[in-house]
C-alpha cells in the first residue's frame, strides 16, 4: 500500500493549518494596534455572555425563522467536526472509518445525526442564497454590500453546499461499495446511516466499482480540501465570526447600554482646571506623557482593541442597519458600514505595516473622511438599537461616539447648531439661551 | 390648575437643618421648555399629594452635560458633571428622582466614576414605588377605558432596562394599554437622542419622529404616553405633522396620573 496519499494529506494539512495560523497572527497583531481597555473584570458574567450569546445564539432568536436555519447550519458545522477528526486520523494513518469498530452502534447514530443536520444545513444554505439573491431582502442588498461583500456572502454559501455534497458523495458511494463488500471498510453489509443508506443506492447504485471508488475518494478528499480552503478563506472574508463571536461576546461591554465611557485623559485636565490649589504655571510632572493624549478617534489606532475585534467579528448581517432609525429614514448612516469601514481601514493599515517591515508609514489616509464621513456620524441618535440588535454584541455606537469626540475636541467641527447648544451650556448651564437664575421660575407661573 | 405648589430648594432645606427624602432633578427641559414645565408641575403635584419630602436645586442646578457628551464634547460634559457633583455632594444627596431619562441615565451611570454616587430613579419608577407603598393612590378617572400607547424612551428602556414601571402606572388608570409593533427592547427612537434635539436632521427621506408617530398611530390610540420631555416634543410635532392633534394627545405618564386625580 502506498503511503503517498498520507504524505499528500499531511502536506495539505500542514500548509493549510500553517497559512491560517500565520494570517491569524496578523489579525491578532492588527487588533493589538488598538488602545488598551480593561475587559478582565467579572469573568463569570463574561463566560455567561459567551455561553448564551455566542454558543447559545440567544440574540439570533429575536428573528425566529432565520435563527432556526442559522442554528441548523451552526450545529451541522460543529458536529461535523467529529467526522473531520476521523478524516484527519484516516488521512494521516491510512485507516478507513477509524471510529466505527470502537464506537459500534454509537458510530451509526453519530454519522446519521451528522447526515440529518447536513440535510438541514443544505436546506438552510439554499434558502439563504434565495433570500439574498432572489427575494432580495433589503438589508442584504444595500449599497455597502455591492461588489466584494456580496460575492463573499454567496461564495461562503456555495462552499457550504459543496461541503455537504462531498459528505453525501463520500457516504453514499461508500454505502454502495459496502453493500457489495468492496468498501475500504472490512466486510459486507450496510452502514445504516439514515440518509446515505437510501441516497447512496438511489444515486450511485448503477455505477461501476471503479467509478464508485473514484467518487468515494473524491468526496473524502473534497471534504478535507474544502475544509482547509474554507479555513483559509476566513481571513479574507466576513465569515470570521464563526471564530471571533466567542472572544467578542466574552470581551463585550457589560455596563448598561446608556453608559458611555468617561475619558480619563479629560478627567485629569478637568480636575486640574477645577482645583483651586493647582498652579497654572507649574512645569509638567517629569513622568507626564511627552505627547498629550489625542481626544477621540480619527483612525483605527485611536480605537480600542475591543472595537477592532468587533470589526473582524462583524459578519455583515445588517440587523444593526435595518434597526437604525437614521438609516430607516434615508440618512447615510449605516452601523454595518461603520464596522465594515473599520475593518477595511484596519486591514489597509496592516498591509502597510507588512510592506514596511513592521512599522506603519503614514499614508495620508484615515478612517475619518476617507472611509466614514462626518455626515454619517452626525446622523446617529445614540439610541442603541444597533447595539441591541447585534447577535454577537458588537457596538457600532461606541465607534461613532469616539469619532464624534475627535471631530468636536480636536477639530471643533461640530454642526453649527450643536456649537450653539454647547456654548449655551457653557455660558448659562442649559442647552438653550435661558438664564440659570430663571431655573425655578416655573414654580410660580400659572 | 391649582396654584399652590410646594417646591422647597435644597438651600432652604439646609437652612432649616432638614434633609429631604429625595432630590427632584428638574433638568433643563423641565425648567425652561413650556411643554415640559407642565410635566414638572404635574409631577410636583403628585409629590405634594403623597407628602413626599423632596427638594430641588433651583438656580444651583445646571445641565447634566448629556447633550454635550453625546455630541462628543467630553470636556464640557465633565466640567458640568463635576460642578453638579460638587453641589450635590455638598448637600449630601443620597437619592435623586428625575422626569428626564437623559438626566437619569447620565447621573445614574456616568456620574459615579467622577465622584457622584447616588441612587437615581426615573419619575415613573418613583411613582410606582409610592403606589406600591400606599402613599399614593391612583384612580382611572377620565382615562378609564381609553386607548393609550406608551413610547419607550431609548435612555430609559434599552439604555437602562426600565420597561414596566410606566406601563404599570398606565394600567392602574384602568386604561387600555396598547403596544406599538416596535416596543420595549425593539422600540424606535423618537429622533431626539444623541444631541439630535438641538440640530436639524441630516438629509434623508423622512423625519424619524414622523416614522415613530406612524408606529403610534397604527395602534389607533387616544393618547400617546411618553416618559421623556424630548420624546414628548418629537411625538407632539409628529402628531401635528399627521394633522391628528385634534383627536390624539401626547402626554407624560405623570400628567396622566395627576389629571386622573384632577390635581
Amino acid at each position: 500500500m502506498s503511503i503517498l496519499p498520507n504524505i499528500m494529506f499531511a502536506v495539505i494539512l500542514i500548509a493549510g493549518g500553517g497559512y491560517f495560523a500565520m494570517n491569524l497572527k496578523k489579525i491578532i497583531r492588527n487588533i493589538k494596534l488598538g488602545q488598551d481597555v480593561n475587559r478582565s473584570d467579572n469573568p463569570s458574567a463574561r463566560w455567561k455572555n459567551m455561553a448564551l450569546v455566542a454558543f447559545g445564539q440567544k440574540k439570533m432568536f429575536a428573528r425566529p425563522v432565520p435563527a432556526i436555519l442559522h442554528f441548523a447550519l451552526y450545529t451541522a458545522f460543529v458536529i461535523t467536526q467529529i467526522e473531520l477528526l476521523e478524516i484527519l486520523i484516516d488521512g494521516l494513518f491510512g485507516t478507513h472509518r477509524f471510529f466505527k469498530p470502537s464506537l459500534g452502534g454509537f458510530y451509526t447514530f453519530l454519522i446519521s445525526f451528522i447526515e440529518l443536520l447536513s440535510v438541514l444545513a443544505l436546506t438552510a444554505t439554499v434558502l439563504f442564497l434565495s433570500r439574498r439573491n432572489l427575494l432580495k431582502l433589503p438589508r442584504l442588498n444595500m449599497k455597502e454590500l455591492m461588489g466584494w461583500p456580496m460575492k463573499d456572502a454567496n461564495l461562503i454559501l456555495i462552499m457550504e453546499i459543496i461541503l455537504v455534497c462531498c459528505i453525501f458523495t463520500m457516504n453514499g458511494t461508500d454505502e454502495v461499495l459496502y453493500n457489495i463488500g468492496k468498501s475500504h471498510f472490512e466486510g459486507q453489509g450496510s452502514f445504516g446511516f439514515t440518509v446515505s443508506q437510501h441516497l447512496g443506492p438511489a444515486l450511485f447504485g448503477n455505477l461501476s466499482e471503479g467509478t464508485l471508488h473514484v467518487l468515494e475518494r473524491a468526496g473524502w478528499w473534497g471534504h478535507f480540501i474544502m475544509v482547509m480552503a474554507f479555513l483559509n478563506y476566513l481571513y479574507f472574508s466576513k465569515h470570521l465570526h464563526i471564530i471571533f463571536a466567542f472572544p467578542n461576546t466574552y470581551f463585550a461591554n457589560l455596563n448598561p447600554q446608556g453608559q458611555f465611557d468617561n475619558l480619563q485623559s479629560v478627567t485629569n485636565e478637568v480636575k486640574l482646571m477645577m482645583d483651586p490649589n493647582a498652579d497654572p504655571f507649574a512645569a509638567p510632572a517629569p513622568d507626564a506623557d511627552a505627547t498629550p493624549a489625542k481626544f477621540g478617534a480619527s483612525d483605527v489606532q485611536d480605537l480600542n482593541w475591543v472595537q477592532l475585534l468587533n470589526a473582524y467579528t462583524c459578519t455583515e448581517c445588517g440587523r444593526c442597519t435595518s434597526s437604525c432609525p437614521a438609516n430607516q429614514t434615508g440618512k447615510k448612516l449605516s452601523p454595518r458600514k461603520i464596522m465594515m469601514d473599520t475593518r477595511d481601514r484596519l486591514e489597509e493599515v496592516g498591509r502597510n505595516i507588512d510592506a514596511n517591515k513592521g512599522v506603519f508609514v503614514p499614508d495620508g489616509k484615515s478612517l475619518l473622511n476617507d472611509y466614514i464621513t462626518p455626515e454619517e456620524l452626525w446622523a446617529c441618535t445614540s439610541c442603541n438599537a444597533c447595539v441591541e440588535e447585534c447577535p454577537v454584541n458588537i457596538s457600532p455606537l461606541s465607534i461613532i461616539m469616539d469619532m464624534r469626540r475627535y471631530l468636536v475636541m480636536e477639530q471643533s467641527a461640530a454642526p453649527v447648531e450643536l456649537n450653539n447648544m454647547m456654548t449655551n451650556i457653557e455660558n448659562n448651564g442649559a442647552p438653550w439661551q435661558y438664564n440659570q437664575m430663571d431655573r425655578l421660575n416655573w414654580k410660580d407661573e400659572a | 390648575m391649582s396654584a399652590n405648589l410646594t417646591v422647597p430648594t435644597m438651600a432652604e432645606m439646609m437652612a432649616q437643618g432638614k434633609q429631604p427624602e429625595v432630590l427632584f432633578w428638574v433638568g433643563c427641559s423641565g425648567s425652561f421648555d413650556d411643554r415640559a414645565k407642565k410635566i414638572t408641575k404635574a409631577f410636583v403635584k403628585l409629590l405634594n399629594q403623597a407628602n413626599v419630602s423632596f427638594a430641588v436645586l433651583g438656580t444651583e442646578e445646571s445641565c447634566t452635560g448629556d447633550p454635550a457628551k453625546r455630541a462628543g464634547n467630553e470636556f464640557l460634559f465633565q466640567m458640568q458633571a463635576m460642578t453638579n457633583i460638587e453641589v450635590m455632594n455638598a448637600y449630601e444627596i443620597k437619592k435623586i428622582v428625575t422626569a428626564c431619562p437623559h438626566c437619569f441615565n447620565t447621573i445614574k451611570n456616568e456620574y459615579p466614576e467622577l465622584g457622584g454616587k447616588y441612587e437615581v430613579v426615573h419619575h415613573t419608577e418613583f411613582l410606582k414605588s409610592l403606589l406600591d407603598s400606599g402613599r399614593l393612590s391612583i384612580e382611572g378617572g377620565q382615562f378609564k377605558g381609553k386607548r393609550i400607547t406608551f413610547h419607550d424612551p431609548c435612555y430609559l428602556g434599552r439604555a437602562n432596562n426600565v420597561y414596566e414601571a410606566p406601563r404599570d402606572l398606565i394600567k392602574k388608570l384602568d386604561a387600555e394599554l396598547v403596544e406599538m409593533k416596535r416596543s420595549k427592547k425593539n422600540g424606535l427612537c423618537c429622533g431626539a437622542g444623541g444631541a439630535q434635539m438641538f440640530k436639524e436632521p441630516e438629509k434623508g427621506n423622512k423625519d424619524i419622529n414622523v416614522e415613530r408617530t406612524e408606529d403610534a398611530l397604527e395602534t389607533r390610540p387616544e393618547i400617546i404616553a411618553a416618559g421623556c420631555p424630548f420624546c414628548n416634543t418629537m411625538l407632539t410635532d409628529g402628531v401635528k405633522f399627521k394633522e391628528k392633534e385634534g383627536s390624539i394627545k401626547v402626554m407624560d405618564v405623570a400628567e396622566l396620573i395627576a389629571n386622573a386625580q384632577d390635581l
